[in-house]
């Protein structure tokens, strides 16, 4: 089989399991085809030897009842991995080796999965185009110097060039949902609660989940049933009944409430946008269900909270990289100098930046002003979702507000970055679910993304639906292997 | 009840100072493993072998609560009589140290755990009320080791998230004696609950001490000072000293006092400023994200209830009502759950007023001088009480009885055994005691003459004589009797 | 209102991040801007608004006291910059 890595992880799992092609076939498809996209600058970590060797044991003794036998992939290098530098795209975990495993990988390898090694990411997940990583851009599949979205942008771009069947992000913000939609491939953004946190480098811990991405929504909803799990090890875990995701999906969704929330219609909303969103309107009715015009009056309030919210937290998260128990240490004459050095130098200009807002935030005058306030309309925003789920069983919106941009182009203009999240982040504050998948192309021929949000614990409605507007949309993903030739 | 009757004034030419001091105690929660990780709380390990990857705080790594060390808290509040709040918040206190990993202690802000309480002290003028103003859980920090290298500070992490309750006082105490009576009754509580084993060598009890002076009558508080981690009851009455009298000479003086936080200083006896003030701490309290808020049932906390055992304060009413000892005595003898559980088997078989004589006075004697807790004592409750009734029904006299003590506390040996192999049972035999006096009578004769012709003075020298020829063990009330008679 | 090169001084001090004047003004800048933004929420009265710190429906799980981390200590060691057979190492601590 000379096209491996064309195939879906549902394809690829069918073959395994029919023994058509083995796990070493398949693990060495898509490490010799990541060979030939260096360019791309995906890998921070390669495990590639160590694959291999994995997935011949694998074949030796094949178990093909697992979910994902054999299956090689490789993950955001924001999951620690038992014994694999984990660097969370900073220098200041450069030389950091975990000797434990997060348990939403641990959850893939028990399925039978296989490492093939840490993603890039935006530095400690903060960045909407991975520009901030220490280990340089990741290039976007779909054109040259095209950002690929961020944090999880080594993501994206992996998937979205095939160089790993499925892979798993993290979104704070809309980290997975955004890349996903600057990419061309399907991904969700759990409940808060609904996968583990254990493991993860933190970013902001009230806002933070892992989550799937992939080509297709069948895809991601497989790995999400694999990854989501109730974790004793963190205490924000939450204890519910997860479905078998994969195997209850359907595309009959008659009769769904869908709701459009007009305050989502922003100004300055390229028309390609609007667009977009009407033809996503016309294929969920096409699917049977029912529109229905809906109001969250304090979206606008949304990405000011966030920017608050994340950074206060992270200003807190990010204390333990001090110099002392792991990561890079600066020369310091005493241990305030050695603190100040390493922080200084260990972190780039976008985390030190969120940690200044965050500590300023937090700062003795300013917690009700800045912090308490940002609280607060956190919870106006969440009540703004309760309502609009009294009359609707999902609300469908665009994942961004444009589709990719030049790398260099708003990395001297942080608002401007920022706005970038407008869409996904009232999402995270309310911690609701939201999926993003590809519906259609730019006049520059670049993806663009819808988002359906879902009640809370409810992936299932929200996959179903995905699934269904999947089949109508029929995207195709427009790479040309251009950073091959 | 008497409120502020404390006379400790510190006086200068015109004026009389009162000292009005807050502790906020630190107490370690008894408990195996830590408050939000599971490794050992065990003192004395080899350096970090009780770190746990939360207690060293890698990436990704997430706090889980004790259910143990929540209700060892709540336990606590019962004990000062405190409100128990059923919802209360964790909130990060961020800062940077060496041997706090996180950059953030884990503890309770605006919503602790326990509220308001009191805690009810014994003073030689009566009984005082100190006011509880909360009780709240924190993580515990490493240690950072100066002295070990020139140019290096080395940090063990093995106390890294150790619970603890912080206990705050109300400003209620007026004198180093109270500070003392506060700080003993505190651990008493503790004891008698299980919740922390105030093992202050151990730093398993230390105290932040808030000072401020004020002249006598009048009403509002002076500026208060916190000397900070005093780790002896001894050190924080000195600490006080010094303080108060540092801050009474400053009014003196006409200067103000700066709200600072110092340091004291055990060898040179003196409290110094900790840090300067540019450099002030600004700890950014916010919930930490990583916890949910901490809520409580009625029925966890009835629960609860029912395993709180008689206090102190209970006990001591208890011991005056039923066994009639003295407020002075019952204060000594519930001082800790261990004395009173000695007591209270020393007397199921035994004279109570005897028995408290002799655990105040001569145990307690014996075991001071030789550094032994009462847990220790090589007499056993058991013995006591024997030893008691060898007393009460006459076999031995009370100063027999010391002798045998002394060689009981050389081992835990039963003291008839001691009385019969020593011989040292008490003559009480009329007749052999006749024999023995007429013997001290004959051996005496001019004695005795003189006192038959009035010099009653030397009837003592007799009962004397005939003591030192029976090796003391001739009943003394028996020889009174025939010495009188015969002569 | 806005954000002064003191104002950075004294949060980088508190974050233990050094920052040179350069940096420090460029930083004033970036914040400013973003606080700017920020302000938007001042537009909304919420006195009456319960604060929301989690959005997890749930209430804290207590783990038994049992003691389950143990000889972990060349593990926490291994990864130090600098450490010893016992401790971690840091530069001298200037009170």
């Amino acid at each position: 089989m000379s096209d491996i890595t064309k195939q879906s992880l549902s394809e690829l799992i069918k073959n395994i399991k029919e023994k058509k092609i083995s796990s070493t076939e398949v693990t060495k498809a898509f490490i010799e085809r990541s060979e030939k996209s260096k360019k791309l600058n995906v890998y921070v970590t390669e495990d590639f030897s160590v694959a291999i060797d994995k997935a011949k044991k694998f074949d030796e003794n094949p178990n093909l009842d697992l979910k994902l036998p054999g299956i090689p992939m490789a993950v955001k290098d924001l999951f620690c991995t038992k014994n694999v530098k984990t660097t969370a795209g900073s220098k200041i975990l450069n030389n950091f080796i975990p000797p434990y495993e997060s348990t939403v990988t641990q959850n893939i390898w028990n399925e039978g999965a296989i490492l093939l090694g840490k993603l890039n990411c935006d530095e400690f997940a903060m960045g909407s185009s991975n520009e901030t990583s220490y280990f340089g851009s990741v290039q976007n599949p779909i054109d040259k110097d095209l950002v690929p979205g961020g944090s999880s942008g080594g993501s994206s771009s992996a998937v979205a060039a095939q160089l790993t069947p499925i892979t798993i992000g993290t979104d704070t913000g809309g980290s997975i949902r955004q890349p996903a939609s600057f990419t061309g491939t399907v991904g969700l953004k759990p409940t808060y609660g609904s996968c583990s946190r254990y493991g993860i480098v933190a970013f902001a811990s009230s806002l933070d989940q892992a989550g799937p991405m992939a080509q297709n929504v069948k895809d991601c909803a497989l790995l999400h049933e694999v990854i989501s799990s109730y974790d004793e090890k963190d205490s924000t875990s939450i204890d519910f009944k997860r479905n078998n995701y994969s195997k209850e999906l359907t595309n009959n969704i008659k009769g769904k409430k869908i709701g459009i929330p007009k305050e989502y219609r922003v100004d300055g909303m390229p028309k390609e946008i609007e667009d977009l969103w009407k033809k996503g309107i016309d294929y969920v009715k096409d699917c049977g269900a029912e529109i229905i015009d809906i109001s969250l009056p304090h979206t606008n309030y949304a990405l000011p909270t966030y920017y608050i919210v994340a950074p206060a937290e992270a200003s807190s998260n990010l204390a333990r990289y001090d110099g002392v128990k792991y990561g890079f240490r600066a020369t310091g004459e005493n241990l305030i100098d050695m603190y100040e050095k390493t922080r200084s130098e260990g972190f780039g200009a976008e985390v030190q930046r969120r940690i200044m807002i965050g500590t300023y935030v937090l700062s003795s005058g300013y917690y009700d002003a800045y912090y308490l306030k940002a609280q607060k309309v956190r919870k106006l925003i969440k009540n703004d979702f309760d309502e609009a789920y009294k009359k609707v069983d999902a609300i469908l919106t665009p994942s961004t507000p444009s589709s990719a941009f030049k790398i260099g182009e708003k990395t001297n203009d942080p608002v401007s970055m920022y706005l970038n999240d407008i869409f996904t982040v009232p999402v995270n504050l309310a911690g609701l679910p939201g999926i993003s998948i590809p519906a259609g192309h730019d006049a520059k021929g670049y993806p663009l993304g819808l988002q359906i949000i879902g009640k809370a614990f409810d992936e299932q409605n929200i996959l179903n639906i995905a699934y269904a507007m999947e089949e109508k949309i029929n995207f195709k993903n427009k790479i040309t292997d251009w950073w091959i030739k | 009840m008497s409120k502020d009757k404390s006379d400790y004034l510190i006086n200068r030419k015109d004026n009389q100072y009162e000292v009005v001091i807050g502790l906020e105690v630190h107490a370690q929660v008894t408990s195996k493993s830590k408050l939000f990780s599971t490794s050992s709380t065990k003192f004395g390990a080899e350096p970090n072998t009780q770190v746990s990857l939360v207690d060293a705080a890698f990436p990704g790594m997430l706090p889980v609560i004790n259910e143990f060390c929540v209700k060892q808290a709540i336990k606590t509040g019962i004990g000062l009589k405190a409100k128990i709040n059923k919802r209360s918040v964790f909130d990060r206190k961020n800062y940077f140290y060496a041997d706090l990993p996180q950059g953030y202690q884990i503890s309770q802000f605006k919503d602790p755990i326990v509220g308001e309480g009191k805690v009810i002290l014994d003073m030689p003028d009566g009984q005082k009320e100190v006011g509880i103003e909360r009780l709240h859980l924190e993580q515990d920090a490493g240690k950072s080791i100066h002295d070990l290298d020139p140019k290096n500070t080395f940090v063990d992490l093995n106390r890294s998230g150790v619970a603890l309750m912080e206990i705050v006082s109300k400003p209620d105490l007026r004198s180093p004696d109270e500070v003392n009576a506060y700080v003993k009754k505190l651990r008493s509580i503790m004891r008698y609950l299980g919740t922390c084993d105030g093992n202050m060598q151990e730093g398993s009890l230390r105290a932040d001490v808030n000072i401020s002076v004020r002249k006598k009558g009048t009403k509002e508080f002076g500026t208060r000072c916190e000397i900070k981690n005093v780790n002896s009851i001894k050190f924080m009455q000195m600490a006080i000293e010094y303080e108060a009298n540092r801050q009474v000479d400053l009014l003196e003086e006409g200067q103000s006092i700066d709200q600072e936080t110092r340091l004291f200083d055990t060898k040179k006896n003196e409290t110094r400023s900790m840090r300067s003030k540019e450099d002030a701490h600004d700890y950014r309290y916010f919930p930490d994200p990583d916890l949910l808020p901490l809520e409580i049932s009625d029925d966890f906390i009835e629960k609860l209830k029912l395993e709180i055992p008689e206090l102190p304060d209970e006990k001591k009413k208890r011991f005056i009502e039923k066994f009639k000892v003295s407020p002075y005595e019952a204060t000594i003898l519930v001082s800790d759950n261990e004395t009173s559980n000695y007591f209270e088997n020393v007397i199921k078989k035994s004279d109570v007023k005897l028995a408290t004589n002799w655990i105040i006075g001569e145990l307690f004697a014996a075991l001071n001088e030789k550094n032994l807790e009462i847990t220790e004592s090589p007499i056993s409750a058991g013995n006591l009480s024997k030893l008691i009734n060898l007393i009460k029904d006459g076999t031995i006299s009370g100063k027999i009885a010391k002798t045998v003590f002394e060689h009981m506390m050389e081992g835990d040996k039963d003291p008839k055994k001691i009385v019969e192999e020593k011989g040292l049972k008490q003559e009480s035999d009329p007749k052999a005691l006749e024999t023995l006096i007429d013997k001290v009578i004959d051996d005496n004769r001019e004695k005795a003459t003189e006192y038959k012709s009035g010099k009653v003075k030397l009837f003592g020298f007799f009962v004397g004589q005939v003591m030192k020829v029976s090796g003391g063990k001739a009943n003394p009330q028996l020889v009174n009797e025939i010495l009188k008679k015969k002569l | 209102m806005s954000i002064n090169l003191k104002t950075i001084k004294h949060i980088s001090k508190l974050s233990r991040i050094s920052v040179d004047e350069k940096k420090a003004e460029k930083l004033a800048d970036d914040l400013n801007s973003i606080f700017e933004f920020i302000e938007k929420l001042n537009e909304l009265k919420t006195e009456n608004v319960e604060p929301l710190t989690s959005v997890a429906e749930t209430t804290l799980k207590l783990r038994s006291d049992e003691v389950k981390s143990k000889d972990k200590r060349e593990q926490i060691i291994k990864n130090s910059p600098q450490e010893n057979e016992d401790y971690f190492v840091v530069p001298k601590v200037i009170e």
